[in-house]
């Protein structure tokens, strides 16, 4: 790391911890769910950039959200330890799907046509379960406010743990990227017979960040279960909240530390000024525009904003030819 | 045997007939384009909104409506295909994927912000027919008939005609078809609107059945290209026979569970059948 991207990333650091104390209140309430969502979608991007294309983790993000809500809820067990148990299923899942798909060499769009499927199998599990989960109605968590229920009368507290979770998410996504698995998993996913013939454990790589990846999506799901202190089976589970995690990834920039962040502030941010700038008279317009932008994004710049923009800055510095920014462009693995 | 498990199981074929109609187009785009719409049920979303504002509303005769829609939906087929396919037709698969699942979103929130949230009913109300002990409802009858007619129509057109002979043929072997004078533009293009006409056609059978919303897609999409990769991606026959798994998977499973467990059911054979046959059941 650089002396000047170290110092950049103090500045913004120390930027984000006083936002809280500056801040009115609907700033901080987006703020908070920028930081989360941001956090879902870097764990998404940990499979997404190496050829991994899931379009199931609204599978694990479910999951996440509803364990600790309903241990809570019906036997009055603290977050801090639902929460966990929340994500060890989730990784359990991931190993359930991901074992027999990584043996089997279910790649492409094979792989994420079966996690779509296990986002359906956890959507309509949560809606069949009705008597538990209030189905489709959702569910509201019963409300504690303390430290033991995770809930807070005071949003820069939630605020706080946001932040911190999300930095753990950005230095796990970092160590990833340090290590030489990263090296691995680019092998793999130009060529993974290749990578295999030349003693890359293409199982054990590949499991790695995909139990890392559903283990980081089920906190997120956790955190935005005890923020908003209510749950819905469609905003945390099925194929659109599953495809709305790969768009805002790849809109960011998967293959960046501040890519999928990037992302969940774009997506976010134009979100809200459409529904103030269009009222509720429009609902959906917000959405419409969204899905020309996701459209434009996959046509045109693949590989995101924070790509782009370090595609050109990169370009003004050493003055990159053609050949190269071609070879960026087409960034997103083969498969 | 138990009248409401037969009243399934006949349920269940009636539901395999709609379902195997939206799997043809899909399939038939897959198997010549090599390419998924994951917008395809959006698609037959938008020409079951032609057909309920035609009808419904301005009052025309409801097989012109129909006309109308396959029309329509056929005309979106050809621009997904020029607007969004083709610019990322040597792109990635899974970036082709998502090109036209950001084409779902703009689908789905456009429909929202024209036509709101609420559910739609065409009004049109088919009594069922009687059989012995049994009712059967004569929309899902129709439905299953039409889609019989529609599949049989698509094989005698792939199989009799010049087109359709240069169809299958972009399908086993782009390079060479190029070669051979055949323009695989042209054939992607009439392939998709050929695809999009079935999209409609599948709409105004659903629409009998079905109150129209933004979001019909979200309950019939994911199933139909599970429906599709079970029969092999790109085989019709395979996926009509998949339709019929899975539609009894559904039917029966809604008889002894609930209906949401038996999509839960038929989503988890799907995830199975992908370990133990990847290349589908009908799959070469």
């Amino acid at each position: 790391m650089s002396k000047s991207a170290l110092a950049g990333g103090v500045a913004g650091l120390i930027a984000l911890a006083i936002v809280p104390f500056v801040a009115a209140d609907y700033i901080l309430h987006i703020a908070i769910q920028i930081l989360i969502w941001g956090l879902i979608y870097t764990a998404w991007s940990l499979m997404g950039r190496f050829g991994l294309t899931s379009f199931g983790h609204g599978a694990f993000l479910g999951i996440g959200a509803y364990v600790p809500a309903l241990l809570w809820n019906y036997y009055g067990v603290t977050p801090w330890l639902g929460i966990p148990l929340g994500m060890a299923l989730a990784m359990l899942v991931a190993m359930l799907i991901g074992y027999p798909s990584f043996r089997l060499r279910v790649v492409g769009h094979y792989f994420a046509l079966v996690t779509m499927a296990l986002s359906q199998v956890v959507l309509l599990s949560l809606v069949a379960a009705r008597e538990v989960t209030g189905g489709s109605l959702g569910m509201t968590i019963n409300v504690v406010h303390s430290w033991l229920a995770l809930q807070f009368t005071q949003k820069s507290v939630f605020y706080g743990i946001a932040l911190v979770v999300w930095l753990a998410g950005l230095v796990v996504w970092w160590r990833v990227d340090l290590g030489i698995g990263r090296v691995a998993l680019e092998a793999i996913s130009e060529d993974e017979i290749a990578a295999a013939s030349s003693g890359i454990n293409v199982m054990r790589e590949k499991l790695r960040v995909t139990l890392i990846s559903a283990a980081l999506t089920a906190i997120g799901g956790s955190l935005l279960t005890q923020y908003i202190q209510y749950v819905n089976p469609d905003v945390v589970s099925g194929v659109p909240v599953s495809l709305q995690i790969v768009f805002a990834a790849i809109a960011g920039g998967m293959g960046t530390l501040l890519g999928p962040t990037v992302g969940a502030f774009f997506t976010i941010v134009l979100n809200e000024s459409l529904r103030i700038l269009f009222g509720t008279h429009f609902i959906g317009a917000a959405n419409t525009i969204y899905g020309i932008l996701l459209i434009l994004f996959i046509i045109f710049m693949p590989q995101g904003i924070v790509g782009l923009i370090e595609g050109i800055s990169a370009r003004a510095a050493h003055g990159v030819d053609e050949e190269e920014e071609a070879a960026a462009a087409q960034a997103m693995p083969e498969r | 045997m138990d009248i409401f498990l037969l009243e399934a199981v006949v349920d269940g074929l009636l539901l395999g007939g709609v379902l195997a109609l939206l799997a043809l187009g899909l399939n038939l785009i897959f198997g010549v384009i090599d390419v998924v719409w994951i917008c395809y049920v959006e698609l037959v979303m938008c020409g079951m909104y032609t057909v309920y504002w035609l009808y419904a509303y301005f009052g025309v005769p409801f097989l012109l409506a129909c006309a109308a829609a396959i029309v329509v939906v056929a005309v979106l087929g050809l621009l997904v295909h020029r607007l969004i396919i083709e610019p990322v037709l040597s792109f990635a698969p899974i970036n082709q994927l998502l090109a036209t699942g950001g084409l779902l979103f703009f689908l789905q929130s456009f429909a929202t912000l024209l036509f709101s949230t609420d559910f739609r009913n065409v009004g049109i109300h088919l009594a069922p027919i009687e059989l012995g002990e049994i009712d059967v409802s004569k929309a899902r009858l129709l439905a299953f008939a039409i889609a019989l007619l529609g599949a049989g129509g698509l094989y005698l057109f792939l199989k009799r005609t010049y087109l359709g002979t240069a169809i299958r043929a972009i399908a086993e072997d782009r390079e060479i078809m190029g070669l051979m004078g055949v323009s695989p533009r042209r054939i992607y293009f009439i392939t998709s609107g050929i695809g999009g006409g079935l999209a409609g056609l599948a709409a105004c059978l659903l629409v009998l059945q079905y109150d129209v919303h933004p979001f019909i897609g979200n309950s019939f999409g994911p199933i139909t290209f599970m429906i599709c990769v079970l029969g092999g991606l790109g085989n019709m026959i395979g996926g009509f026979a998949a339709a019929f798994i899975m539609s009894q998977i559904i039917a029966v499973g809604g008889y002894y569970f609930s209906i949401e467990f038996s999509y839960v059911l038929a989503f988890l054979l799907f995830i199975v059948m992908m370990f133990v046959r990847p290349q589908g059941i009908f799959g070469r």
